[in-house]
């Protein structure tokens, strides 16, 4: 078995007014392990990005714990801790367009990070790498010098991607890479996420609400529902056999590409059901958990 | 046979821009019957939109120019009509669903009177009849509780409640014609299953036709019944949504359904991508547009344009491949195994 490389336990993340707050992220604990693919979905407004961001210490977290690499990432915590952890992990936005400084070539847009970690100072060197990245990401060295408005959507991801690479980290959140892209150029960006990954080793937290890409790129996927997480397995576990009347439902709804089963469909309409406090993650299959008091346990599982 | 609802012919569209006239769209013809739903597929910047808001007369102009073809609605062509005369037919006979459907609503209007205020204006009926109206589309739109949503602002609605409530809008005056351009892609998927659902309803009751653009493949099997795959400003390959998903013909069609990950089949190898970029439409390139991104690609297609090859008595597209002399290409493997996998569980169900 590969080791943890990030474990999550009972991370909540709480807005607004403390007396009443939005539970954005209620109380969720998971692993990821080296070298793998997680994917995180669920609709809007469930959690998922907030969960991400949270791990990599954009919020300051109301509860809970985060390890990586065994280290608790939001104790206390020297400049030089700081700059370590930085390193190693990195995130990929959603939008290319609003990532990335209009007034930066894209080279100085993927060196900023040598310069706040002082690598590279060599000029050659410097460039040196850049290029590295840029061909690394399939683009070319002489694109180092043109700003973003001169690149297409799919060519700014790939900048994106390039400045998460810079500083050679081993964990990247990739928060909907692709949702703003086109399909073809959707296709061009998750075969290059999927060959760095095999490259470089690196194990990625892949945030989306297209199910269909997530299933495709993850090795793992948990599904979130109100900052929760009800149903978490293989993918293709929870592809085939879902147990949670919510993940039965996220997948009733996925059109496919085949007009033969489209016509059939039959959309399984989803009614949450209020928990109480001993609902917890049950080990339903070896690796497949699922979210629930004991009476609903039992009741799904009947069903199955 | 039914009836023959609209007709687009050899549609041509430019913009004119500081660096040169964009040839947005460059000759698109089709036609769309009554209840019929065709589908509209292509990437961003292929001319989608712009064709579905030219046939609403919805291109500012300047920049726009309409510069050749026809739109010829119930045997009327719309193109030299005034604003004055287009602005009856806009609602009546078609209406437009929009994809954002937080700025298609006046946050400052109660939801209610943004429904009676198009009723109003196309139809002589009083404004105690318009609200019955109106309530009762709310209703049609699975809306619970109108008679309290009626008088909510927009803010006040969920995504999929206010998409809605934009479609109840477009309802309002019975139009026979539905544009409905990405309606469901700022949705999440059990929102947008929802509102699919909807459209197909509203579709049986009231026999309107439906234009629909999308990205989403899934989406296009999902709703329509023809279906036009647009490229660089033209469409290239055009057939009902069996063609098109089960025996597609040109090497774009391929590459937008290999481009998606294949859930059923369960297979894991590298997505098949379409290489580059689409066109610079300014200068549009010599010969087939897609040549450049085409790994199929044979000389005549660097310049010469292809016509359009009828496949079947529905199913047409725009490559040379279909040409008598061209060397067959059979269609790419995973592709094929792909379709191959649905067709044979569709087989097994049917035992």
């Amino acid at each position: 078995m590969a080791n943890k490389l990030l474990e999550v336990k009972n991370l909540k993340q709480y807005f607004g007014s403390p007396n009443n707050p939005i539970k954005a992220v209620d109380g969720i604990s998971f692993d990821i392990y080296e070298g793998e693919t997680l994917g995180l979905v669920g609709e809007s407004g469930c959690g998922k990005s907030t969960t991400g961001r949270s791990i990599i210490r954009l919020y300051d977290i109301t509860d809970g714990e985060i390890l990586f690499k065994g280290k608790n990432i939001h104790a206390g915590k020297s400049r030089k801790e700081l700059k370590e952890f930085n390193r190693e992990m990195q995130m990929i936005f959603q939008d290319p367009y609003a990532s990335l400084n209009p007034r930066m070539t894209a080279g100085e847009a993927i060196s900023e990070g040598f310069d706040i970690h002082g690598l590279y100072k060599d000029k050659k060197e410097r460039r040196e790498h850049i290029g590295n990245l840029l061909e690394a990401v399939g683009l070319n060295r002489e694109h180092a010098n043109r700003y973003a408005h001169e690149f297409s959507g799919g060519q700014r991801q790939r900048i994106g991607i390039a400045r998460a690479l810079s500083l050679n980290p081993s964990f990247i959140i990739a928060d909907e890479p692709i949702s703003a892209l086109d399909v073809s150029i959707q296709a061009q960006v998750v075969n290059l996420l999927k060959r760095i990954q095999k490259e470089r080793n690196l194990t990625y937290l892949f945030i989306a609400h297209d199910l269909s890409m997530v299933k495709y790129i993850s090795d793992r996927i948990a599904v979130m529902y109100r900052g929760k997480i009800v149903e978490l397995g293989e993918s293709d576990e929870i592809y085939n056999n879902p147990i949670h009347p919510y993940t039965k439902s996220l997948l009733s709804a996925v059109p496919l590409p085949d007009p033969l089963t489209e016509r059939v469909r039959e959309r399984i309409p989803y009614v949450h059901e209020e928990t109480d406090e001993s609902a917890k993650l049950h080990e339903v299959l070896p690796k497949h958990f699922v979210y629930g008091t004991e009476s609903q346990m039992n009741k799904w599982n009947k069903r199955r | 046979m039914t009836k023959k609802l609209l007709e687009v012919n050899d549609l041509k569209i430019n913009f004119k821009t500081y660096a040169g006239v964009v040839q947005a769209v460059r000759g698109v013809s089709f036609e769309l019957y009554e209840g019929e739903t065709l589908a509209i597929v292509g990437e961003s910047g292929s001319g989608k939109s712009v064709t579905s808001n030219a046939i609403m007369k919805l291109i500012p102009q300047p920049p726009g120019v309409y510069a050749g073809g026809q739109i010829v609605l119930e045997g009327r062509d719309l193109i030299p009509l005034s604003e004055k005369e287009m602005s009856k037919v806009r609602g009546n006979d078609i209406a437009m669903i929009f994809q954002d459907p937080m700025t298609a609503l006046n946050p400052t209007m109660r939801v209610g009177r943004q429904i009676t205020e198009v009723i109003l204006k196309h139809k002589k009926i009083s404004s105690s009849e318009a609200k019955d109206r109106a309530l009762k589309l709310l209703e049609l739109v699975g809306i619970p509780m109108p008679e309290k949503r009626f008088r909510q602002y927009p803010h006040e609605f969920s995504g999929g409640m206010r998409q809605r409530v934009v479609i109840a809008i477009a309802l309002a005056a019975d139009p026979k014609l539905l544009i409905a351009d990405e309606p469901t892609t700022a949705l999440d998927v059990t929102i947008q299953a929802q509102i699919l659902e909807l459209m197909k309803d509203i579709q049986k009751k009231s026999k309107t036709s439906i234009i629909f653009i999308t990205h989403d493949l899934g989406v296009v099997a999902n709703v329509a019944d023809r279906v036009a795959v647009m490229y660089a400003g033209q469409i290239v390959e055009y057939g009902t949504v069996n063609d098109i998903f089960y025996n597609p013909k040109h090497p774009y069609t391929w590459g937008l359904l290999g481009s998606m990950p294949d859930l059923k089949n369960n297979v894991k190898e590298e997505l098949r991508t379409i290489p580059g970029s689409p066109p610079d439409l300014i200068h549009p390139p010599q010969g087939d547009a897609f040549a450049p991104r085409n790994e199929f690609a044979m000389a005549i297609d660097y310049e010469m344009e292809p016509p359009m090859f009828q496949v079947s008595e529905t199913h047409y597209a725009k490559t040379w491949l279909l040409h008598p002399d061209a060397p067959k290409i059979p269609i790419p493997e995973e592709i094929a195994r792909r379709i191959e996998g649905y067709l044979k569980e569709e087989q097994d169900d049917g035992k």
